[in-house]
């Protein structure tokens, strides 16, 4: 019961990460029409960043005292992702627009391949995994739980407190704020947006501050979480977000972050109770992937494509 | 019409030419304060690539147009600012958002609120917030939608999404409001009520352009009426002067027999009887404007 308990917790932790950057896939997506294979780079910057910031912005004596570093440190990583995204977004793909959809798309694969590779050669000893400051993990809740200890750290606690708080304001910014409905108008049908007085760069940029301030807080946390970044996560991740993103329904926020949460619980489940163990738990999320897809092609909560009259 | 007055909006000497095929050539056409003009022609006359420049969608050829002496800026976001809205031939609202919203669209480019202040709703943010959801449910219970303010677009019935179009272009505060045929495939009530809803929008101050295939709807409605031929601007006038113009009838009579039938009857009724008690409708005649001439992409 004890390892049940534990492997629900770590695999909430999970699903909040892979929730936190499907949101910026789902949303891109869901504006654009582009499948931004570059998203989980944006990730992996965010957590170089965030570690940039630590490292040498930050006066030493306020590293020790996690309430002063942490804020900054996740200020820095989600500010660099932003920027990152927004450039990608104005020199990738805005020139794109009007291409057809696969010129995108390779152009997204060719920016990931850029991003990843900048990082490894340009970031002080990135060749390998760089670790964290190890100050944030020390913390660690144990408690007894029927036949054994459960242990929560208060990383794994933050990891999934942002990720569900994240997902809310971002759905009532979405459905409820003058720039969520300029969002969602363009979203359904641009030229008509655009004839409403509603400006398709501005909101379109908006799109990905959002999905890039949202990975880079993830990169934050997955550093500060796994105590070490490495240029591989970017991609790794980002195939697991891209996942929970059709899982739930491509352009569906709540669909993001069921996702998201389902690929963590499945991971870590089965990892532990599937014949097999860690060494197939890929598979089984891409059983459950295929069986969604097979049923609801539009995913769980997508809304089915329509063909625009 | 005194020819004094400056215009609201002036279209002078419109030219559009996609590659080989000149859809608009030299058409000028000026919209007094106030007024209601008519623009009537035969299917592939350049309506709604006419519609399509003054918006913004289209950069004319050659040519410009002026909204109160300014000419337009290229881009349909700005020119939406300006002052000039419009509906759509084939219906185009955003059919997964409810009424209200679809109408807090039309009111985006009037609010102040941006991307930061949306996300700490402070006091400034929730009167702006609450002064648009005000405006756009007047504006929804001036086309008669106010009960249906909370269903999405997409479940409205087809005459409702007609007017709530004609809700979502009042939001944006124009001076000149454009509408792509308000009443293809109503009935003769809708058409009427429709009828009554442009004299009212009129009253707000507004000027209207109606483009429209049914004749008698057009001349029991409009102060002036232009018809476009093959691009250019065969008459205009008073709906008087119009109705009775021998090459009005001749170009309506110039077009392919299956087209013409429907037209001439209509037409016909219009020259024969056409007092104001004739509230018959001759059927929508279906038009080829969006796709023969890429209009609505």
């Amino acid at each position: 019961m004890a390892t049940l308990l534990q492997q629900l917790i770590n695999g909430l932790v999970l699903g909040g990460l892979i929730a936190l950057i499907a949101l910026g896939y789902t949303m891109v997506y869901g504006i654009i029409q582009l499948i931004n294979f570059a998203h989980g780079e944006v990730f992996m910057v965010g957590g170089f960043a965030s570690l940039a910031t630590y490292r040498y912005f930050l006066p030493p004596s306020w590293r020790s005292d996690w309430w002063l570093a942490l804020p900054l440190m996740a200020i820095g990583g989600a500010v660099v992702a932003v920027v990152l995204a927004v450039v990608m977004e104005r020199f990738a793909y805005r020139p794109l627009r009007n291409a057809p959809r696969l010129a995108p798309l390779i152009t997204a694969l060719g920016v990931s391949v850029i991003l990843k590779e900048v990082v490894r050669l340009g970031y002080p000893g990135a060749t390998a995994p760089v670790p964290f400051p190890r100050a944030f993990v020390d913390q660690q809740y144990r408690f007894e739980f029927f036949d054994g200890t459960v242990s929560i750290g208060s990383t794994a606690i933050l990891m999934i407190v942002v990720s569900i708080i994240g997902a809310i304001v971002l759905q009532t910014y979405i459905s409820r704020s003058r720039m969520g409905r300029a969002m969602r108008a363009t979203a359904q049908d641009p030229d008509t947006a655009r004839l409403m007085g509603v400006n398709p760069n501005r909101t379109i940029v908006l799109t990905f501050t959002i999905g890039g301030a949202l990975a880079g807080l993830a990169g934050v946390l997955y550093g500060i979480h796994i105590t070490n970044v490495d240029t591989e996560v970017g991609f790794l991740y980002g195939i697991f977000a891209f996942t929970a993103a059709v899982l739930g329904g491509v352009g569906s926020i709540k669909g993001a972050v069921i996702g998201g949460f389902a690929i963590g619980l499945i991971k870590t489940l089965s990892g532990q109770y599937f014949p097999g163990g860690t060494q197939y738990d890929l598979v089984w999320i891409f059983v459950l992937l295929i069986v969604v897809l097979v049923f609801r092609p539009q995913g769980l909560f997508g809304e089915p494509e329509r063909v625009r009259a | 019409m005194t020819a004094s007055r400056p215009p609201v909006l002036a279209a002078n000497s419109v030219s559009m030419v996609f590659g080989g095929l000149t859809a608009l050539s030299n058409v000028s056409l000026r919209l007094q304060e106030g007024q209601i003009l008519g623009l009537i022609g035969p299917n592939g006359a350049g309506k709604t690539t006419f519609f399509n420049c003054l918006t913004g969608l289209y950069s004319p050829t050659t040519g410009n147009v002026e909204l109160r002496g300014r000419v337009l800026p290229k881009d349909p976001a700005a020119v939406t600012v300006a002052g000039v809205a419009r509906t759509f031939q084939n219906i185009r609202l955003f059919p997964s958002m409810t009424s209200l919203e679809n109408v807090l669209v039309g009111r985006h480019s009037r609010m102040k609120q941006g991307p930061i202040a949306s996300l700490f709703h402070g006091p400034a943010y929730r009167k702006g917030e609450q002064d648009a959801r005000d405006r756009s449910l007047e504006l929804l219970e001036f086309v008669g939608l106010a009960s249906v303010h909370d269903e999405l677009a997409r479940n409205l019935p087809y005459g409702d999404q007609r007017r709530l179009e004609i809700a979502r272009a009042l939001a944006t505060d124009p001076s000149v409001l454009l509408l792509d045929e308000p009443t293809a495939g109503m009935n003769p009530q809708e058409t009427e009520a429709t009828r009554q809803l442009i004299f009212a929008i009129r009253e707000t101050g507004v000027a209207v352009v109606v483009i429209e295939h049914d004749t008698k709807f057009i001349f029991s409605l409009c102060d002036h009426v232009s018809v476009l031929v093959q691009g250019q601007l065969l008459v205009e006038g008073t709906p008087e002067v119009v109705r009775g113009d021998p090459r009005v009838i001749e170009a309506y009579l110039g077009k392919p027999p299956d087209e013409v039938q429907a037209e001439v009857r209509g037409y016909a009724e219009e020259v024969g009887h056409g007092g104001p008690d004739a509230t018959q409708v001759m059927e929508p005649v279906r038009d080829v404007d969006g796709g023969s001439e890429g209009g609505n992409r």
